[in-house]
């Protein structure tokens, strides 16, 4: 039997006994059915989910919702909506008793005296020509305005086919206003013509995210083997897609034989009842997701299935690390 | 007593095997104080896939709040041989 420790130094072994026990439990909620802006390619939109169900506008069912989250052992919430900042009573609900997350669009501050160390998720689809294009006007103006050298604040960077060679005046812009980025890919559910990727923009793209994260350690949370997953969908021998994705809603997970998956996960509908089929879309083909968080779900949840080579748990370390501190689990 | 926990450990070894398809390894090879997150890789998944065969083996719940304290497969047979004698 291959140990851990068989196949690290010091180094990487004092790296795998600090994320070895996090044990993190995350759900995701959608805290509102609307929004401020309206990106064309927006999953929730595209796929109805805001017709899914009435928000839940009694804000001590929120807390009270919280409270049996808890008691499931949820210990991350991630909030995504629709647009949380339209429903901070809600999302405090959440941040005053749990680890919390929050995807916004940056079109509005959060106060940062009522959350001051909510780690917070900032949405950037491209450049201002692609922003005007899929979300209507260049929001990076606003949102880094609103987060400039904010510790608790990073960018969810969705990269488009659009963006090939132009991803680093991105990552520079981000750095030049102190703050950090994580990226991933659109999945383009709305098919806007020229969005969706095509077999060699995936080679490219994965070249320039890797030249990126050379080029920029500090601001890029990234790490190659996320980029090798998600342009190529495999992972060791193994194709990503509904039979192995991670992030399907346990009480609605039906599949035989079970995959390794991520632990009572729920996404939660804001009506606090209706459960959604998985972290994105309903209506997603599977086969051509490029849902990030459940590529990175996907690597974190076969940890044995790494304990291989020392460069396979190298990978599975640097995928574990990088969830973890985009959650804040540990530092950046 | 000392017959009964190394039967008990032998036997938690195999399921861990057994459970987690462990290669290269027997139950008799098994060193029982292995740490089974820091050495073996298992993670709380594979640690409830394998409390629910220790479950209904041996007819003892085991607490999902405990599950952070059963480091080694030593630790487990000792917690289950408490729980069977009474003493927890
Ligand atoms: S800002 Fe987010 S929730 Fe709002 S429309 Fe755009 S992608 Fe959808
Ligand atoms: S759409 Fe993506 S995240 Fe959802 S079940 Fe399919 S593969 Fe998983």
């Amino acid at each position: 039997m291959i140990t851990v420790s068989s196949l690290l130094d010091d180094h990487w072994y004092e790296r795998y006994k600090k994320i070895s026990r996090l044990n993190i439990r995350s759900s995701i909620y959608d805290v509102t059915n609307r929004c401020n802006l309206r990106c064309k390619g927006c999953f929730f939109f595209s796929s109805g989910e805001h017709e899914v169900a009435a928000e839940e506008n009694d804000v001590d069912k929120w807390y009270g919702f919280v409270e049996k989250e808890m008691e499931r052992g949820v210990n991350l919430a991630i909030l995504i909506g629709g647009e949380p900042t339209l429903c901070l009573d809600r999302v405090e609900a959440f941040y005053k008793k749990l680890p919390t997350f929050c995807a916004t669009n940056g079109l509005i501050k959060v106060p940062r005296d009522r959350f001051p160390d909510m780690m917070v998720g900032l949405s950037l689809w491209g450049d201002e020509e692609d922003e005007k294009i899929l979300r209507g006007k260049d929001t990076f103006k606003i949102s880094s305005g609103n987060y400039e050298g904010d510790p608790h604040a990073y960018y969810l960077y969705t990269i488009t086919p659009k963006q090939l060679g132009k991803t680093e005046q991105i990552i520079r812009k981000i750095r030049d206003v102190g703050l950090k980025v994580h990226i991933q890919l659109l999945s383009n559910d709305e098919e806007v013509d020229g969005f969706s990727w095509q077999p060699d923009e995936l080679v490219a793209v994965r070249e320039e995210m890797d030249d990126m994260l050379d080029a920029y350690p500090e601001t890029m949370i990234s790490s190659r083997y996320y980029h090798e997953i998600i342009t190529t969908g495999k992972m060791l021998d193994r194709s990503f897609g509904w039979l192995e994705c991670p992030s399907v809603t346990e009480p609605l997970d039906k599949r035989e034989p079970r995959p390794k998956r991520l632990t009572n996960f729920i996404r939660w509908s804001s009506d606090l009842k209706t459960m959604h089929r998985c972290c994105t879309s309903e209506t997603r083909d599977c086969s051509t997701c490029k849902d990030g968080a459940a590529h990175m779900s996907w690597v974190m949840v076969n940890k044995r299935a790494h304990i291989k080579t020392s460069k396979d748990l190298q990978n599975w370390i640097e995928v574990y690390e990088m969830f973890a501190k985009l959650y804040q689990f540990i530092p950046w | 007593m000392t017959n009964d926990i190394n039967k008990t450990i032998t036997r938690i070894a195999e399921i861990i095997i057994n459970e987690l398809k462990l290669e290269d390894i027997t139950p008799e090879t098994f060193d029982a104080d292995l740490d089974l997150v820091d050495e073996v890789g298992i993670d709380s998944m594979d640690l409830a896939t394998v409390v629910l065969v220790l479950r209904d083996e041996y007819g003892v719940r085991i607490d999902e709040d405990d599950y952070p304290k059963l480091t080694t497969v030593r630790i487990i047979a000792g917690y289950i041989n408490d729980k069977l004698s009474g003493s927890e």
